[in-house]
This record gives structure tokens, C-alpha cells and sequence, in this order.
């Protein structure tokens, strides 16, 4: 099964929505649109979903021309992050409205939303309403109803956003289990970089309406091809500067400086940008003989969540962050001093574009 | 600002509570020191909203008395309270320009146009926003509007606490990093008294001095963020904070020995003092290591997490999720398991054995 994005685009009067997109999505395994409000992720679902009208571009499903084909002769199923449920319908009539739609059969109908509920936890409530049902009930009801017929295409908006953070742990461990042996194309929508980690699948950076980067979840985390690729796919977001390369030397402003990386070592002299996630800046020391370089910085804030401690400080004109295991209390206006670990920067050009990150382990 | 004391508080939303779970608040004994940063975490419906509402004045406790500094507040109106607020959506009115919003609450309360215009700027420029300062908030997005309802809350210099329900929920995550530490920054800075509700652990633990967590209507704990996570007091304070939370592992003692199935466990607690009940071993999954020697496991499933993996594995017949670092090796099939005694604790029907009360570092 696969939905084929080719060359699709949003227009709304003079504004770019969507910038021509190719995508190509398969059954099996999530796949990830991850990119901040108002980056085109909802967009891009309604454009697939057929409930938006793309103003360029085909979609094909299995090869099939669907464009414009209208969302009630798609087998499409829809979750939004509010919780959409119809409140005078119990919980059952609710999880099987799609298939009295569909005109199915009463004993089919109770053998499938049983199943359904079973799997959700959600057979103990289905005699009782919407309005009686905690958050977390209400949304598993909602994700019911889009499983419970067979869609070619389920399309999950940011359907974890209005839990709570522990119900969203749960949900997010049980979600792939659910969807583990349906033949089925699942895309899923989130801010989060830690969530679509954890989902795993393909993921697909989204930044302004482009798609800037799609791949295996790691691969795009691991080996982002830019720095926005990198700064979706980052949280804390990740600590970028501009250093300059002289000869066989780079600087970091008057902060740091240290032997150029082989990655630059046959680049022309001249400004380049350096990418570290925060928790490869920790303030456990180290030297060039381990590939560590010292760089101090005027501390703005410390926050300590008990298990980590997250350092914001000014590198520069830049504000950094380093995020550590352990306690390391800094105060404010503090001059911290924190150890970048080199082996894991990522190195950009002037237009963005990765040169190469440095060998990455694992 | 002032301190506020809530004494034996207690609240049903019935007329003639009889059951425990009648009480949306079954009894709180809280001391909030001037110039504290507080957080109220917690699950959904564990009484956290009632109790800020009972703070505000917008609720009257069933029982039980609400003291700002040494006075009784209970029967003040809201407005009598000098509590600022800052709710989950954003409360801003769209007509008015940037500036007239934030000067609002002070023009609101007869300050001086002079002392308006320093405080507006000064808010303004905490929250970047001085460059917006002639703009609708109309044409504002999510993010922007949140920040002027922030900036509203900071305004006024009178107030006694400044209290944010939930004010981040609404925020993209990278927004939420800039806008967090700015709140803490700020605290660190002015000293105000603030409490902060939130369900959010990684909010509530970074930005408060302090936490209460609270569940089912009672405060299970109140420390630092470093007390709830090395050292909880119940097992739902080790579930609820830490992603994932605290290994809770159903066990047996026997002789003062611990035995997680049929192998002895060794817990910093004493677990004599184990008084039967309902016994549990609580050990986090950060202070779980894959060992030569130990508890022996198989690995069920390996999450990526980033910066660390989330490992799952079964252990006598139980599940054990442990926390390894980037470039450390995951051996294959047949590990072992060692727990790192210093925070490996037991606990009976819930509770650490041998714990303090629940108050443990209250003041």
C-alpha cells in the first residue's frame, strides 16, 4: 500500500501553504510529520486526507489517481487533537457510527466494537457517554472510531497534545501495538522531537510547508541534512554559532577555538556553522585529547528537574543550552564553564546545507 | 507578596460528604514561604484546580483556613486577595493594542500613568515584545497572545502571588523552553511568590524551588525536585515523575531480605521495618545497569529516545524498564541485571518503609 505525493501544493491567494511536496508513504510503521504549529502539518494531512483540494500536483493511492477525489469515496479515518466524539451517542454508538454508516450488520457491528473496546480499555464505559469520560477515555474513543473500519489511510493530528503528560506516555506506548498488524498507512502528526523518537517509523521535518528531510526516524535525527532539518528534530533546540576556519584552526568567536575537523580540513577558509545538541555540552570536563572543548558562557538560568540539570547561557550573541545527568547548579551571572563534545557537532555551510557530520558512534 | 498558609483545608463539592471519596480535598496542611517558587503537580481530577480556586477566593473550602502572612482570608472575595493569574488560554483582548493590554490591570486599579508606562515597559521588554508594543493583539498568534496574558500577570507589583494554571500547555515545545526559563529567570531575579499548576512534570520540576504533588484530593509529597525524584515517598510520586517513571516491582521479604522473585534484592531502605501489607521494590530506571553478575533478564524492546534509549526487559517475570546512554552497548539476549542499592527502596501498601511523612521536606 502506498500513497504517493507528487509534486503537490497549497496556494491560498498570494500565500505559499504547502511548497511543492514528494512523498512517498507506506503501510507498516508510523509515518512522521514533525514540525512546529502552523509548519504545515495539518495542511499536508488534509491534502492526503482529500478533504483539501491541492492547487498543483496528483496523489495517487496504489498507483491510482485519487486527486480531488472527494474524502467520502476515500476509506480515509481522521484524529484530531481535540477530542471529537458525538455526545449523545454512548460510548458503543460512538465507536460504531463509521459502520452503521457503511450499513453493517448489528452482529458484526457488536463483535468488531467489542474487540475494538477491548483493545482500548474501553469496555467497561460503553454504555456511558462522552461527557462522563476522562480526557484519555474521550480520546481513546475517538482513535476507536478511526480503527474500528478497516481505513486504507488513518491520519492521527497531534492526538496526544491534549492529555496528560503521563496519559500521553501510555497512549504513545500502546499506539504502534494498535496499529502493529493492520495493512494500513498511518501518518501522525506531532511537535514533538522526543515523541517521534519514540514512535520510530519514518519521519518527515517540516518547516514553513516544505518537507525538508524524510527518512527512517534515527537517520533523520542522527544525520540531519541541514540546520532547520536539525533545529525541527531537536528539544531542547539544538545550540548553533558561527565559526570561522583559518588554515588549520576553527574559532568560535573569541569563545573557543580548536583543530579544524577533517570534515572542513579541504574547505576554503571562511565562516561555517556549528550544530550541538545540548546534552553533547555538559559540564563534565575534558580536553582536545578527548575530543572536548572548553566553552564558557554567562549563565542566564539553571533549571534542575532532580534527575538532569539544563544550563542556559550566553555563547555570544547566542543563547546555549546544555542539558547534563546529575545536579550542576550554576547562578545567574555566573560565567559557567561547559565542555562541548566535538566528535558529535554537525558542521553547515553558509547556505545551511550539512557538510558532514563527524564519525558518529553506534 | 506574602506567605500563605493553608490550615487542614478540606472540600466536597457534595452537601454532606460521608465516603473519602466524597472530598475533592481531603485534608491539606501546606506552608508557602514569601518569595517561594512553587509548582501543584499532578494528575487530571487530583484536586490540583480546586485547590487554586479555593486560593483565588472563586471557592470557599468546606473546611478548614486560608492565611496570607498571619491573616485569614478565607471569607475575601477574589478581587479583595491581590492575586494575579495566568490561565491556559490566553486571556487577551483583541481590540486593544499590546501596550493597553499589559497597562490594563494597573489603569484597571488607578496607577499613575508614569508608573503604568515603566512597569508596561519593563514587562514588555522581559517578554520581547517592546518592538509589538503599538499592535492589535488581534493579529497576534497563539504564542504571542500567551505571552501578553503572562505579561498581564507580571504587571502589577501589589500583588501578593502571582498563580499560572497550566500556562504552557497551549505553547509549540520550542516556545516553551524560551518562555519557561524566562519565568524562572524572573523569579530568580524579583522574588515574587509564585505557584505554578501544571500535570507537566518536566515543567513543574524546572521551574519550582518546591513541589507539591498531589493525588486523589491528598498531597502525597512536597520536596525539591531532587527529594521526588531520589527520594519518593510513595510509589506514585516515583511513578508519576521520571519518563518512564520508577520500576515498581511486586515482592517478597523474607527475614529482613528482600527477594524480587526468587532472588535477594538489596534496598537502602531497612526492610525490617516492613510491616506486611502490599510490598514493593521501587527502583528507578536510571539506576538500572546491565551487570556480569545479576538479576538475570531478556530484552523485549529497545526505544530510541535520543539521547538515551529506553530499554524494556522482563525480570522475574516482571517488567524492568532501565535508561541507557548514547555509545553504551546493549548486550543481546541473556543479561543480567544490577540495581543500584542506593536507590533501590522498598516500599509497603504504597509507601516507602521507613520514609518520612508525607511533608517529608515541607519547610
Amino acid at each position: 500500500m502506498t500513497l504517493e505525493l507528487r509534486q503537490i501544493e497549497k496556494t491560498v491567494g498570494m500565500d505559499v501553504h504547502i511548497h511543492p511536496t514528494d512523498l512517498v508513504l507506506e503501510a507498516g510503521g508510523f509515518n512522521i510529520l514533525l514540525g512546529t504549529t502552523l509548519s504545515g502539518k495539518t495542511t499536508l494531512m488534509q491534502l492526503m486526507a482529500g478533504l483539501d483540494r491541492p492547487t498543483g500536483g496528483r496523489l495517487y493511492f496504489d498507483g491510482k489517481d485519487v486527486t480531488g477525489m472527494r474524502v467520502q469515496n476515500r476509506n480515509v479515518s481522521m484524529v484530531y487533537q481535540q477530542f471529537i466524539n458525538y455526545p449523545n451517542f454512548t460510548v458503543f454508538e460512538n465507536i460504531a457510527s463509521p459502520l452503521r454508516v457503511a450499513r453493517m450488520g448489528d452482529a458484526e457491528i457488536k463483535k468488531r466494537v467489542g474487540a475494538m473496546a477491548d483493545l482500548l480499555r474501553l469496555s467497561p464505559m460503553l454504555d456511558r457517554k462522552p461527557a462522563e469520560l476522562s480526557g484519555g477515555q474521550q480520546q481513546r474513543t475517538a482513535l476507536a472510531r478511526a480503527l474500528v473500519k478497516d481505513s486504507d489511510l488513518v491520519l492521527l493530528d497531534e492526538p496526544l497534545a491534549n492529555l496528560d503528560f503521563k496519559l500521553r506516555e501510555e497512549l504513545r506506548e500502546e499506539l504502534p501495538k494498535l496499529f502493529a498488524d493492520r495493512n494500513c498507512i498511518v501518518v501522525y502528526a506531532t511537535t514533538e522531537p522526543i515523541e517521534a523518537l519514540l514512535l520510530g517509523g519514518r519521519t518527515a521535518t517540516l518547516h514553513e510547508g516544505r518537507v525538508t528531510q524524510f527518512g527512517p526516524t534515527g537517520d533523520v535525527y542522527r544525520n540531519p541534512k541541514d540546520v532547520i532539518s536539525a533545529k525541527v528534530f531537536s528539544e531542547p533546540p539544538i545550540n548553533t554559532a558561527v565559526i570561522r576556519k583559518t588554515g588549520d584552526r576553527v574559532a568560535l568567536g573569541s569563545v573557543a577555538h580548536w583543530a579544524c575537523p577533517a570534515v572542513l580540513s579541504d574547505k576554503p577558509d571562511g565562516d561555517y556553522r556549528i550544530g550541538l545538541r545540548p546534552h553533547h555540552v555538559t559540564p563534565i570536563a575534558g580536553g582536545a585529547e578527548d575530543g572536548r572543548v572548553k566553552i564558557s558562557g554567562e549563565v542566564l538560568v539553571t533549571e534542575l528537574s532532580g534527575s538532569e540539570s539544563t544550563v542556559h547561557f550566553k555563547v555570544g550573541s547566542e543563547t546555549w543550552v546544555s542539558l547534563a545527568h546529575g545536579i550542576h547548579s550554576f547562578g545567574v551571572g555566573e560565567v559557567a564553564e561547559l565542555y562541548a563534545d566535538l566528535s558529535r557537532a554537525f558542521y553547515f555551510g553558509a547556505d545551511g546545507a550539512l557538510i558532514a557530520a563527524q564519525e558518529i558512534g553506534e | 507578596m506574602a506567605r500563605i498558609t493553608l490550615d487542614k483545608l478540606r472540600h466536597s463539592y457534595m452537601e454532606t460528604p460521608a465516603a473519602d471519596a466524597d472530598w475533592a480535598l481531603k485534608q491539606v496542611d501546606i506552608t508557602w514561604d514569601d518569595g517561594g517558587a512553587y509548582a501543584l503537580l499532578g494528575p487530571s481530577g487530583c484536586g490540583k484546580t480546586t485547590l487554586l480556586n479555593i486560593i483565588s477566593g472563586l471557592l470557599r473550602p468546606s473546611q478548614g483556613r486560608i492565611l496570607f502572612d498571619d491573616r485569614d482570608v478565607t471569607a475575601f472575595a477574589p478581587d479583595q486577595r491581590h492575586i494575579a493569574q495566568v490561565f491556559q488560554f490566553p486571556v487577551v483582548y483583541d481590540t486593544m493594542t499590546v501596550y493597553e493590554n499589559l497597562a490594563f490591570p494597573l489603569r484597571n486599579r488607578g496607577v499613575d500613568k508614569a508608573t503604568t508606562d515603566k512597569r508596561v515597559r519593563e514587562v514588555a521588554d522581559f517578554i520581547d515584545m517592546t518592538h509589538r508594543l503599538d499592535e492589535r493583539a488581534k493579529g497576534l498568534t497563539a504564542d504571542g497572545k500567551q505571552k501578553i496574558s503572562l505579561g498581564r500577570g507580571l504587571v502589577r507589583t501589589d500583588v501578593n502571588v502571582i498563580m499560572f494554571d497550566e500556562p504552557l500547555t497551549v505553547i509549540d515545545p520550542h516556545l516553551k523552553w524560551e518562555l519557561r526559563s524566562k519565568l524562572k529567570e524572573l523569579h530568580q531575579r524579583v522574588r515574587l511568590t509564585m505557584i505554578y499548576v501544571t500535570h507537566d512534570q518536566t515543567e513543574a520540576l524546572t521551574f519550582a524551588d518546591k513541589v507539591v504533588v498531589m493525588n486523589e484530593g491528598e498531597v502525597v509529597q512536597i520536596g525539591t525536585p531532587v527529594d521526588l525524584f531520589e527520594r519518593p515517598q510513595h510509589t506514585f510520586v516515583g511513578h508519576f515523575i521520571g519518563s518512564p517513571g520508577m520500576n515498581v516491582l511486586p515482592c517478597t521479604v523474607d527475614n529482613g531480605t528482600v527477594y524480587l522473585g526468587g532472588d535477594a534484592v538489596a534496598v537502602a531502605n531497612d526492610a525490617a521495618g516492613a510491616a506486611g501489607g502490599s510490598l514493593e521494590i521501587g527502583i528507578r530506571p536510571e539506576f538500572v545497569r546491565f551487570a556480569e553478575s545479576g538479576l538475570p533478564a531478556h530484552v523485549v524492546k529497545v526505544s530510541d529516545a535520543g539521547r538515551h534509549r529506553i530499554v524494556e526487559t522482563r525480570c522475574a517475570d516482571q517488567t524492568v524498564r532501565m535508561l541507557i546512554a548514547e555509545g553504551v552497548e546493549i548486550p543481546a539476549d541473556g543479561v543480567q541485571l544490577a540495581f543500584d542499592r542506593a536507590n533501590t527502596r522498598l516500599y509497603a501498601d504504597g509507601w516507602m518503609v521507613g520514609g518520612n511523612s508525607v511533608a517529608g521536606g515541607a519547610q
